[in-house]
This record gives C-alpha cells, structure tokens and sequence, in this order.
C-alpha cells in the first residue's frame, strides 16, 4: 500500500488511526457495490425483464430507494422468538457480514490499492467465504423453528456441494497463474501473451472458459440466487434461515448477500477476467490506483449481470437435482479441467 | 432420475434470450433513429398512476352509484346485502296528482341512504336486486379516505358518481334479460 503508507508515513497516523481508516475503506468498498447492485439489478434491471418500471418515486427514477428501505428497516421491531437461542440468534448476522467483509479484504482495487496482500490471497478470499455457512447454520438452528433448520440445513449442503467444484475450478486459474496471490494472478492475466500475441494480455476466462462458466455456476449456487435458492425458498419455506429475523438483522442478512455477490463478481473478475489492469498499460503506474478500482468495478458489474440475468430467468431447481449439478457434473469436469491445464501447463 | 434431472441446454439458453428481449424492449421501446434512447415509462407496461390514469375497462365495478329520482325506499338492497352495509331512512310524502283532477299520490321519499365502503365487499346483489333500477356499478375508483369512518358515503355522494356510469350497451346475442334502463 505504497500511495497510502508513504501518505500515512508523512502525516505519521497512529497504527488505531490506520486501522480505522482501513475499516472505513472495507465498509466503503462493501457497502457501495452491494446498494449499487441491489439497485441496479434488483430494483431495475429485473423490473425492466418484466416489463415494469421498478421503483420510481423516491428520488430520479428511484435511485434513493434504498435508502427509503433501510430507514424502513431500522424502524422496525427487533422480533427474537420466545424459544430461540437469544445470543446466537443476535450474533448470526454478524458472521455472515463479516464472511463477506473478510472477502473484500484481499481483492486488490490497483497496484497499490489493497487492504491486505497475502501471498495465499485467493485461498484466503475461498476459506473465510464458506465462514457465511456457519452464520447461516447458526441463523437456523439458533430460530427454533422448523422453517429455519430446514433452510439452514439446506443451506449447509448446498454451500458444501459448491464449494468443491468452486475450489477446483479456481486451481485451474492457480495453476495456469502458478501463484495464490491475487496481484499475481493479476500481473499474470496482464502480461499473458496468447500465442506470441500481448495486445489483450491473457483473461484467463479465455483459457479457463470452462472454470469461470463452473465458477459461475458454483457462485450462484454460493450466494443462493435463483435457480438454487432452495434454501430460502419463500414459497416452501418461508424464506428458510431469515424467516425469523426481522429489522435491523434482517437487512444485516439482506447486505450480506448482495455484498457476498459484490464480492464473489470481484473475485471473480479478478481471477478470470484481468481483474484491475488495463492491458499494455504499465501495471505499476501511480494513476492505476485511481483508475484500477473503476475498471475493477467495471468488470464486477459484467459479472453481476450475468448473476442476476440468471437469477431472474430461471426458475428453482429441486434439492436433488441441485445435488446432482454439483457432485455428478461439476465436480467431474473441473476435475478434467484440473488434469488438461496441468498437462498443457508441462506442455508448453 | 438422470435423466429427467438433465437440463436440455437449448430451452435454457432460449431462456436467457427471452429475459434479455423483454429487459431490451423495455428499456429502448422506439423502432428506427430513436431506438438508442432509453425510454422505459414508455416501454413498460406499468401505469405511473397518481401521475396518469388507466381508462378502467368497460363495465368494471368500481363503486356503487345511486340514481335518487328511482329510488323507492323499498329496502330491499339494505335487506340483501350481506353485510349490512347500507343504510336507509325515508318517509311518506305526498305528490302532486299525475293527472289534473286526480287524487295527490302518496310516494316514499328517500332520507338517507348510506353505503359503508369500509364494511362493502362489491357482490354487487343490491345493484342485481333493485327492481327500479336505482343502484348501477360506476367505474369511479378514487374515493379512499384517511379515516375508516369517513367510507359512509351518503347519498349525494354516491349520485355524483351516476356521472361515470356508461350508457346502457346492448347485451349479447341471445340474451334473454330484459335491457335496463338507461341510467340517465
């Protein structure tokens, strides 16, 4: 964070000053990209498939809904059931959010625009995601109610089922990049050359189409949009895990998963899509950081349409053949992903 | 079981296409030069409704409208209504002889007649069972109140909305109900 520390250097912030800062920058970085998409995508890109408006009263076309929405939802009564586990119940919440909020803690934004740069970076952003799992149990079991455990443990094996062919569609890019750091694998995207030629640098998404369209797969079933929401079904299950919560640990639920998406279309714009470098340009100029977040995000948005595109044209699959997806079709082929990109490796 | 749970790849594709035609449709509705310009309140179905209003479809049952010259006070839609939500009060006047020389007519006249929106569940008996053809469906929908008890709508009320009720139309072929009269 060479921008940001000699800048810290010089004005000699205390190490609790850093790390304030620190933690506004994550609360800015999750909170922005989950309300943009919440807006641009739930709100209205859905509204625009079904031929409607999508909210248009509060603010020009809409666009301060959501802040109608969470004034709503602060008003609201904190509802913790009689027989419910209060202090699990009460903490749930927060491990999901903060699952979310460890993710974003090693997306690189640009050369020197990071929060932290670990040298196992992508392994880091796959193990704390799989932490929201053990929120989502909690939120389930901590309910007491038989909706909840159902959606919680629905939610268990479905995030257990995708993780594996998330994971093994990842080394893939790991292998091709030969590095588990995330600036690395961007350098190596940047600098990538297909057959002699370097004008576009290498998006792995070219040479690993078949990991980014299984991690695609995979993050859609990790995030529980549409076609493998079987876990908050609201139609069998009343919105399974959340169906107790309300108020504030509602919309805390709500963040999470739309900034879980945020995070999961970083990750993967990242990985497969050249995160924040711009081809031929040098990756270590100074004004990257300030353009490398846009074209980060640029490429997050791509990403999250093609998440919610889905999401609003499919409809729900059943547990079983949701099962099925992941053990018996995804997980066999990013294994023979796996296998062809280590042979090519050695080969070329 | 393998089979049926493997998704055919063409429909889910189609799929796709049809979610991304309608959002496109929607967003850019115009055909030739102006087809770049975003246009969703045109290319959407939705009503922005307290800025434009929807034309309510013909014969639509918006509210119940009286028409006071029919009335007799015959009580038989406050006797009908299921929920007791209209009230009525009357007395006996005399009119004047219909023809000259005659005896001057004993008529009800019509007090008070209320309909409580607020208790109404628009079955629409009264309108089916007045015989002088008093009560008519208007398609007038803008009368909500902030107080519950501000729904009794008493009888000017419920006239002014005689002004919407439609023309008589002719029932289909084949119909064997006798016409109504006209409203007016």
């Amino acid at each position: 964070m060479s921008t940001l520390t000699t800048l810290a250097a010089d004005i000699e912030l205390a190490w609790w000053q850093q790390t304030t800062l620190r933690s506004l920058g994550v609360m800015i970085a999750v909170l922005i990209p989950a309300g943009t998409l919440v807006y641009v995508f739930l709100f209205k890109m859905m509204s625009f498939m079904q031929s409607r408006l999508g909210p248009m009263e509060a603010g020009p076309y809409g666009s301060l809904q959501l802040l109608a929405e969470v004034g709503k939802f602060i008003q609201k009564e904190d509802i913790i059931p009689w027989r419910a586990d209060r202090k699990l119940f009460a903490f749930a919440p927060y491990v999901v959010i903060a699952s979310v909020f460890m993710i974003y803690l090693v997306v690189p934004f640009g050369p020197d625009a990071y929060f932290v740069d670990f040298d196992t970076g992508i392994f880091w952003a796959l193990a704390v995601s799989s932490v929201s799992v053990l929120g989502i149990l909690i939120a389930g079991w901590s309910s007491a109610n038989k909706y909840s455990l159902l959606g919680g443990l629905r939610a268990a094996g479905q995030l257990i089922a995708y993780e594996l062919p998330m994971v093994l569609a990842v080394v893939g890019v790991v292998i091709q990049a030969g590095t588990l750091n995330m600036q690395g694998i961007v350098a190596a995207q940047a600098e990538g050359e297909i057959f002699g030629f370097g004008g576009i640098g290498n998006p792995f998404v070219l040479t690993q189409g078949i990991g980014f369209l299984i991690f695609l797969i995979a993050m859609q079933a990790e995030l529980t949009q549409t076609p493998f929401d079987m876990p908050i079904a609201e139609s069998e299950l009343v919105s399974g895990y959340m169906t107790e919560y309300s108020g504030l640990r509602f919309l805390l639920f709500f963040i999470g998963e739309f900034a879980s998406a945020g995070a999961f279309a970083a990750v993967a714009a990242t990985l497969f899509l050249g995160g924040w470098a711009i081809p031929g340009v040098d990756l270590d100029a100074d004004w990257m950081n300030v353009v490398g977040p846009l074209v980060l995000v640029a490429k997050m948005m791509l990403v999250a349409f093609l998440v919610f595109w889905v999401r609003f044209t499919y409809p729900r699959f059943r547990e079983d053949q949701l099962q099925q997806l992941a053990w018996k079709i995804l997980i066999p082929l990013s294994l023979v992903n796996i296998l062809a990109t280590m042979a090519l490796k050695v080969a070329f | 079981m393998g089979k049926a749970s493997a998704p055919k790849l063409p429909g889910v594709v189609k799929g796709l296409g049809v979610t991304l035609k309608t959002m496109t449709r929607t967003v850019f509705p115009a055909r030739g030069i102006k087809t770049l310009i975003p246009a969703p309140s045109k290319g959407a179905v939705t009503v922005q409704y307290p800025h434009e209003k929807e034309t309510p479809p013909n014969r639509s049952r918006g509210v119940i409208a009286l028409k006071e010259d029919n009335c007799t006070v015959c009580m038989l839609c406050a006797r009908s209504c299921p929920d007791w939500c209209i009230y009525i009060e009357g007395h006996k006047d005399t009119a004047p002889p219909r023809r000259p020389g005659g005896k001057p007519r004993t008529v009800n006249k019509l007090d008070r007649f209320d309909i409580d929106y607020a208790l109404c569940m628009y079955c629409g008996i009264c309108v089916e069972v007045c015989p002088f053809d008093a009560l008519f469906w208007s398609p007038e929908y803008e009368y909500s109140e902030l107080r519950l008890a501000d729904l009794l709508h008493d009888k000017e009320r419920l006239g002014e909305w005689m002004q919407a009720v439609p023309d008589f139309e002719p029932y289909e072929a084949g119909s064997e109900q006798k016409p109504r009269k006209v409203p007016r």
